[in-house]
């Protein structure tokens, strides 16, 4: 009986303890939910993401009080990127706050498909910026998710349109080889069919070099590339084994000026750890890059060192805790854009749904917000929820990111009609009716 | 003095053979039963609902299919989340290729396609044993990963590889609302849970008992091996594979194969050491013990470090919660190395000399 006292002692102290803990909501709050992962194998990148999200949404309520005067509330949930634990902090934060949780950004793939199908039985918006699934671009069956600022398509499409610019022209990728080590995962998988269709149509070869997760593990992958001699290799992965790549390239003494990652594998974390090795290593650019654009003075001015605020002045201005801010911002500017219609009031998912179908930055707006520089203009409709499908190249200079490349736009002709026929089978095998986009305001 | 069965007289056979022979007992089970389905539901929240009952019950289901099979029958395996895999994925293959099918037979044919594999691999272990045996199932686990992600027809050729699970229509019936998916989710677990306990005192749970404290003895007395590790095999494989429908459907609703990864497989092993080997009830406390004391952790922290004065951030909690967990494990494998029934029966002892201890 004693040992069972203590533990219920234990137990009720712990259930005392959560509910004298939960702060009393006020009614002007806007509820932000942030799923994040500071621990195992993806951490050296989730850390300077979810730090630039925070800091953001700090920046605003001590900046301005708020978005409209109602006080952004953040929660982080630590998923380690796993899917079943992802689920469970969506479940965990989507009725908190006064009007529920404003949107998520599940900042996995695997979850993303995970609350595809739970966003609409909730009327929650995800959002998936440069992530999630290629074809919930289409607006009029994926009513609830946005993948803004451009999906794995575009990037796969962006990808092959600079590599055949460094060839000469897409005429002279004919007879190339291509190959794609990618993450085994529905993330490394979403750029193969462009790719496949590509290999088609332009005549190279494509190889693909599937990686297990979590990714330190590459070695019989590097030997088939020393063994097959691929002309470029596309780089699609995460975390650890972004770094991980970059070394074992150097330990076969494949040219990493040769290599060219997606955005998600051309941060500093991925670099850094190779140290020299890097040297030459490319990758996209989910439009901005490295370095500080205005914000950036506001945030270290109201965020950075604050209360919670985990981040450190020198990581101010890393690739990823820069993409941490422009998620951010898209979000609160959603809201904000939602507010205008509403009122300003904490808002529902179904409201900021409406405020990120209608999210219009313009080139005024950006510089208002001190993303100039940073992001082009960018519009959301019913039938486009990823709004701009242009990125740039950076390359590693073994101290600081490079942009060598001009703006690439990825080919619609090619993509679109992917997008229609992936989303026209979902919602088939879904029974969605898609929506009349040219009904929707 | 409260749980004690002085008195209970059994005058007839049927009586002697009762599941839970003991009055207690079936007041016991009744009773949480009747708590589950009448009372849970209006109380419930939908975090309690999805998050923590919907989860624990399957596991629970899928750690009785492995308990039959490493509790009862002494074959360990490790593969255990390939036949999560394999169910979930033959479901998956049923609903969309035959949609006139109803739910519960696409579930059924599920846990039926995963035990005719369950057979297949099940045949080693009439020659192997033991660690090699693991071996050999744990290469089960890596190739149906390897297969449900790279054939394209097991996922119908999405791009991704993740595929979604159907609406959950039940004889026009659908379990939309959380709550809804956990009545689903109870009735089929305590069906089976039923299933299985009766299994398990028949002549073939006897013969798996039998198989699992010595075979050359149970050979011996008559009991053919392939017969009772074959039955093991399929029984066990067909209640993972039941296990892994529910999983993908119920649970995730879309899944790609990492959710059947070998994770998952180790997943049900400790939560059946930690739960007891070869008991059913032990099922659902590893499943608990292993599903909600992390969430508990991660959400308990906080507030305990602020009583005294100290904010930990999020990755500190997780580490924590890590730690702790794992040291709880060790604990509890120490403390009761025969697991968390085990800690249940010896309750029941010592009610039943309270307040007399000698």
């Amino acid at each position: 009986m004693g040992v069972m006292g203590r533990w219920a002692a234990a137990a009720l102290a712990a259930a005392v303890g959560g509910a004298a803990a939960l702060p009393a909501l006020a009614q002007n709050e806007q509820f932000i939910p942030m799923l994040s992962y500071r621990t195992g194998a993806y951490a050296p990148n989730g850390i300077p993401f979810a730090n630039g999200m925070g800091d953001y949404y700090r920046m605003i309520n001590a900046r301005d009080g708020g978005i409209n005067g109602v006080k952004i509330v953040f929660e982080e949930c630590e998923t380690g990127y796993a899917t079943d634990k992802g689920v469970e902090c969506y479940e965990r934060l989507k009725a908190k706050g006064p009007t529920g949780a404003a949107f998520f950004n599940p900042l996995s793939t695997g979850i993303t498909f995970a609350l595809t199908e739970k966003a609409p039985v909730d009327k929650i918006p995800i959002i998936t910026m440069g992530y999630g699934r290629s074809e919930s671009r289409n607006g009029a069956v994926f009513t609830w998710n946005f993948p803004l600022l451009g999906t794995y398509w575009s990037a796969a499409n962006i990808a092959m349109q600079h590599i055949a610019k460094e060839m000469g022209g897409l005429d002279n990728l004919k007879g190339k080889k291509i190959a794609l080590v990618f993450h085994d995962s529905p993330y490394g998988k979403e750029p193969i069919p462009v790719l496949v269709e590509m290999a088609k149509r332009h005549g190279f070869e494509f190889i693909q070099l599937p990686v297990t997760h979590p990714g330190v593990e590459q070695k019989s992958q590097w030997l088939q590339i020393r063994q097959q001699r691929p002309d470029y290799v596309l780089l699609w992965g995460w975390g650890v084994m972004n770094s991980t790549s970059v070394k074992e390239a150097a330990a076969v003494n494949f040219p990493r000026d040769k290599m060219l990652g997606v955005w998600w594998s051309g941060a500093e974390p991925d670099v850094l750890p190779a140290g020299d090795q890097s040297k030459g290593y490319k990758a996209l650019m989910l439009q901005h890059g490295s370095g500080k654009f205005p914000v950036h003075a506001d945030v270290l001015k109201h965020a950075v060192g604050k209360d919670g605020s985990q981040s450190k002045p020198e990581d101010i201005g890393d690739v990823l805790y820069n993409r941490g801010l422009v998620n951010a911002m898209l979000g609160v500017e959603a809201i904000r854009t939602a507010m205008a219609k509403f009122g300003n009031k904490p808002l529902t998912g179904e409201q900021v749904r409406w405020g990120l179908e209608n999210l219009n930055l313009t080139e005024e707006r950006l510089k208002a917000l001190g993303f100039e520089g940073a992001l082009k203009p960018l519009k959301i409709t019913c039938a486009d929820h990823e709004g701009a499908r242009s990125a740039r190249v950076h390359q590693w200079d073994g101290a600081k990111w490079n942009v060598i490349s001009d703006w690439y736009t990825s080919d619609d002709a090619l993509i679109g009609p992917m997008v229609r026929d992936t989303s026209d089978k979902y919602a088939k095998e879904k029974n969605i009716a898609p929506r009349d986009c040219s009904k929707e305001s | 003095m409260f749980y004690r069965e002085a008195g209970q007289y059994k005058t007839s056979y049927r009586a002697d053979m009762a599941v839970f022979p003991i009055a207690q007992d079936r007041l016991a089970v009744g009773a949480i039963l009747v708590i589950a389905f009448f009372v849970l539901p209006f109380i419930g929240t939908e975090y309690f609902f999805s998050s923590i009952m919907v989860p624990t019950l399957i596991l629970a289901l899928a750690a009785i299919g492995l308990n039959i099979l490493v509790g009862y029958c002494g074959q360990v395996s490790l593969g255990s989340g390939a036949f999560m895999a394999i169910g979930a994925y033959a479901a998956y293959n049923f609903a969309i290729r035959v949609p006139e099918l109803p739910l519960l037979l696409v579930m059924l044919l599920g846990g039926g396609v995963s035990a005719m594999v369950g057979i297949v691999f099940g045949i080693p272990s009439l020659r192997i044993k033991g660690f090699y045996l693991a071996v050999a199932t744990l290469a089960a686990q890596f190739f149906f990963d390897w297969l449900f992600a790279r054939v394209g027809w097991f996922t119908n050729y999405t791009p991704s590889g993740a595929v979604f699970a159907p609406k959950l229509d039940i004889f026009g019936w659908t379990a939309d609302k959380p709550v809804e998916r956990y009545l689903l989710v109870l009735a089929i677990v305590s069906l089976f849970a039923l299933l299985a306990k009766n299994l398990v005192r028949g002549h073939v749970g006897r013969q798996w008992m039998a198989i699992r404290d010595m075979d050359i003895a149970a050979e011996i007395i008559g009991i053919r091996p392939m017969y009772a590790k074959l039955t093991a095999f399929a029984v066990s494989s067909f209640i993972i594979g039941v296990a892994g429908v529910l999983w993908a459907f119920v649970h995730l609703g879309s899944w790609e194969p990492l959710a059947f990864n070998i994770d998952r497989s180790f997943q049900l092993l400790f939560a059946i050491i930690i739960g007891g080997l070869g008991s059913i009830a032990g099922c659902f406390l590893g499943a608990a013990f292993m599903w909600i004391l992390p969430i508990f952790l991660d959400i308990a922290l906080p507030p305990l470090g602020q009583l005294v004065g100290w904010t930990i951030d999020k990755a500190t909690v997780a580490h924590f919660a890590l730690m702790i967990f794992g040291a709880l494990i060790v604990f509890f494998l120490i403390v009761e190395p025969h697991g968390l029934a085990r800690l249940w029966s010896i309750a029941k002892e010592k009610l039943r000399l309270w307040p007399f201890p000698h």
